[in-house]
């Protein structure tokens, strides 16, 4: 991803992942992470989810609703480990930004790190969108960032976006190894006054 | 200044400036790094030109790939995709001036244990690495949160990560533990009552009597879990406990440094009249040794309880998730877990992979033998775990109970070696996860419990009450004081 990428909206066919607390491990095994590069990730999205006894793919969302670019989701998606992979694989698959109820709060970080706006919304309304999509699955769902609105068919609701996330994909700076290195000068005043680095190592 | 809580305190030190998107950059003072989170950001960095801007803060094991048998751990690997992560972390430590315990040193092992018995992680620090339970380091009153690949290139490239300050919730455990329970169970406890996610958007400060009796092992075990309960980083304030446990071990300060250092850490300490978020007050009075039911952490019940009707859960959501763990564990609600049917016992990981541990669990097994039809492993958390386990003679116990004795690393909790459930079987773990495939088949279960538990659970071959295993009244569940740490 270039350094100076504006993200004000996202738009595309959408894709339901239900159910809360859907983890890491479901969204990307880790049987599947033994390897140096993010690559191939996308083959291995919901890999375990989506196939049968015999390996076969089913009709898992994702398999519903190929070519999806916004996924909407439940409660506390993308708990338990830290993996990038899980959104890696996600971005490689397609998706450039999800709905959801809540994130939890790694998932959401590696989200913003690689561009990809994860709005939140009530209960009610994320459902109604997943239900939509169900109904409508060539409808267009339109995330705008800066407006925090998500858009479907006539209707237009209101959601969050944390405010670190829109301002750093509205503004295009969510590359934050560039912002930060700007500041070596008083990272290392700041690593200086502290009294256990340098000293005993 | 008063009325501030250590987070506080470590927060303010750390802080380098603030960042146009209003997060604050926030300096780290540890970052630990292994073989399958990093290499991406390694390569970012070299793309980008930048070197390591701390790699005297830096240090790296393996960990997640490695194989536990000891005549599996000849290079290269037999796994080549194990060997390529563990050959890409070797040359980019060694590129980069970063220490690294590598399959060759007798310091390799889990991050999140290899770290604090080292004394590498102390009070007053921030610690970074690419893994969820990062929160462990909290155990000595330092900051210790979890991150993705792209903060790792953050890390490595300035120090640094960006970073929201989050609310601090106090958990305040109080009550008397009773013999066969321990800090597992405590955390259990906790995360079943506050939900899997009632910490997202705070860091949890444990205290109260119960926390200040753990040993160090305990508090580790606590913090560990922080992640479990949606809380990214949780920790308890520094005390003689911690101070005694740093005490003499390799990287901590000596002699007259230490003696200065401890003014500093109990400088550290939150004050007395501290101003919480949020303060819940868990209680674990007589409470019974937990096992979890389900597929999150939080369906967990004490043992003695039956697991719960769809009916029992307010929460829709709760009863959703109910319904799926029924389905998947195979449990009925009103049933007993005493007696679910074990195929395998591991004990490990970095929740309860320490040296109080495996004697919390040998203590059961003394003198008796694991069930015919149960495969039982047990893999310290580290070789330096293995050695002064081995120094103790607790491996000879393990061997003669019928477990399988093996050397360092994740294993089973995640399965990227070849320490992997098949099909349906059941797993009595030490671990920290049971969700749907954690251990490596889809269809797998996992029963969460204390090592103590497992050993009991080896012997039954089946869920089991460890107090019924105990001879005397010492306590099995690990870490706690006076136990073996």
């Amino acid at each position: 991803m270039s350094d100076d990428h504006h993200i004000t909206e996202v738009a595309g066919t959408g894709v339901p992942i239900p159910g809360d607390d859907v983890d890491t491990d479901r969204i990307l095994p880790a049987r599947f992470m033994k390897e140096v590069t993010f690559d191939n990730m996308a083959d291995y999205l919901f890999y375990d989810a989506r196939r049968n006894d015999d390996g076969e793919l089913g009709d898992h969302p994702l398999d519903r609703f190929d070519g999806a670019n916004v996924a909407v989701a439940n409660a506390n998606f993308g708990c338990g480990s830290s993996r990038e992979h899980a959104p890696q694989a996600m971005m490689r698959w397609g998706i450039d930004g999800i709905v959801g109820e809540s994130y939890a709060e790694i998932f959401r970080d590696n989200c913003r790190s690689l561009g990809i706006p994860a709005a939140t919304a009530d209960h009610e309304t994320v459902v109604a969108l997943q239900e939509w999509i169900e109904a409508n699955p060539d409808g267009e769902v339109e995330i705008d960032v800066a407006a925090e609105t998500v858009t479907y068919g006539d209707t237009t609701v209101d959601v969050a976006i944390d405010d670190a996330m829109q301002e750093a994909l509205v503004d295009g700076i969510w590359d934050t190894t560039t912002l930060m290195y700007a500041n070596m000068s008083k990272v290392e005043r700041t690593a200086a006054d502290l009294p256990y680095v340098g000293s005993d190592g | 200044m008063s009325e501030r809580t250590l987070y506080d305190k470590v927060w303010e030190r750390h802080r380098v400036t603030e960042l146009p998107n209003g997060q604050d950059q926030l300096f780290v003072g540890l970052h630990l790094v292994h073989e399958v989170t990093s290499p991406q950001a390694f390569a970012m960095l070299e793309e980008r030109g930048h070197d390591v801007a701390f790699p005297d803060r830096t240090f790296a094991t393996t960990d997640h790939i490695v194989p536990t048998e000891a005549d599996g751990r000849e290079r290269p690997l037999v796994d080549d995709e194990a060997e390529t992560m563990l050959s890409a972390l070797e040359r980019n430590t060694a590129e980069n001036g970063i220490t690294f315990f590598g399959l060759d040193s007798d310091r390799q092992g889990i991050t999140h244990v290899v770290a604090p018995e080292l004394g590498l992680s102390r009070p007053g620090m921030t610690v970074a690495c690419g893994d969820s339970h990062t929160a462990t380091h909290g155990a000595f009153g330092s900051i210790g949160v979890g991150v993705g690949t792209s903060q790792i290139r953050d890390v490595l490239a300035t120090g640094c990560i960006a970073a929201d300050k989050q609310r601090v919730r106090r958990v305040e455990v109080e009550g008397e533990l009773g013999a066969g329970v321990g800090a597992k169970d405590v955390v259990l406890k906790i995360i079943g009552e506050l939900g899997v996610d009632g910490g997202v958007g705070h860091v949890y400060e444990y205290g109260g009597p119960v926390i200040e009796a753990l040993g160090m092992e305990g508090r580790l075990a606590v913090c560990n879990m922080s992640i479990e309960g949606g809380a990214r980083a949780g920790y308890v304030n520094p005390d003689e406990t911690t101070y005694e446990y740093l005490r003499g071990r390799e990287y901590a300060p000596e002699g007259e440094a230490f003696e200065e250092r401890k003014v500093y850490w109990e400088s550290l300490r939150s004050d007395d009249d501290a101003v919480y978020d949020d303060v819940v007050t868990v209680d674990v009075d007589g409470m019974d040794p937990l096992v979890t039911w389900g597929v999150d952490p939080g369906q967990v019940i004490e043992i003695s309880e039956p697991v719960p009707a769809p009916d029992a859960f307010t929460d829709r959501t709760d009863r959703e998730a109910a319904e799926r763990a029924y389905d998947h564990m195979g449990v009925e609600p009103g049933e007993s877990m005493l007696g679910y049917d074990v195929d395998v016992a591991f004990l490990g990981t970095c929740t309860n992979g320490r040296v109080s541990d495996f004697a919390a669990a040998a203590r059961v097994l003394e003198g008796r033998t694991v069930a015919d039809d149960v495969r039982a492993l047990a893999v310290p958390g580290s070789e330096t775990v293995r050695a002064e386990c081995e120094r103790r003679g607790l491996d000879e116990t393990f061997i003669e109970a019928g477990f399988e004795w093996r050397r360092a690393g994740c294993s089973m909790c995640l399965a990227m070696n070849d320490d992997a459930l098949e099909g349906e079987e059941v797993c009595a773990s030490s671990s920290n996860r049971n969700f749907v495939g954690r251990q490596g088949s889809k269809d797998g279960r996992t029963v969460l419990m204390s090592p103590g538990m497992v050993a009991a659970a080896a012997v039954a071959g089946e869920v089991a009450d460890v107090r019924k295993y105990l001879d005397d009244d010492r306590p099995a569940g690990g870490g706690v004081e006076g136990v073996a740490d």
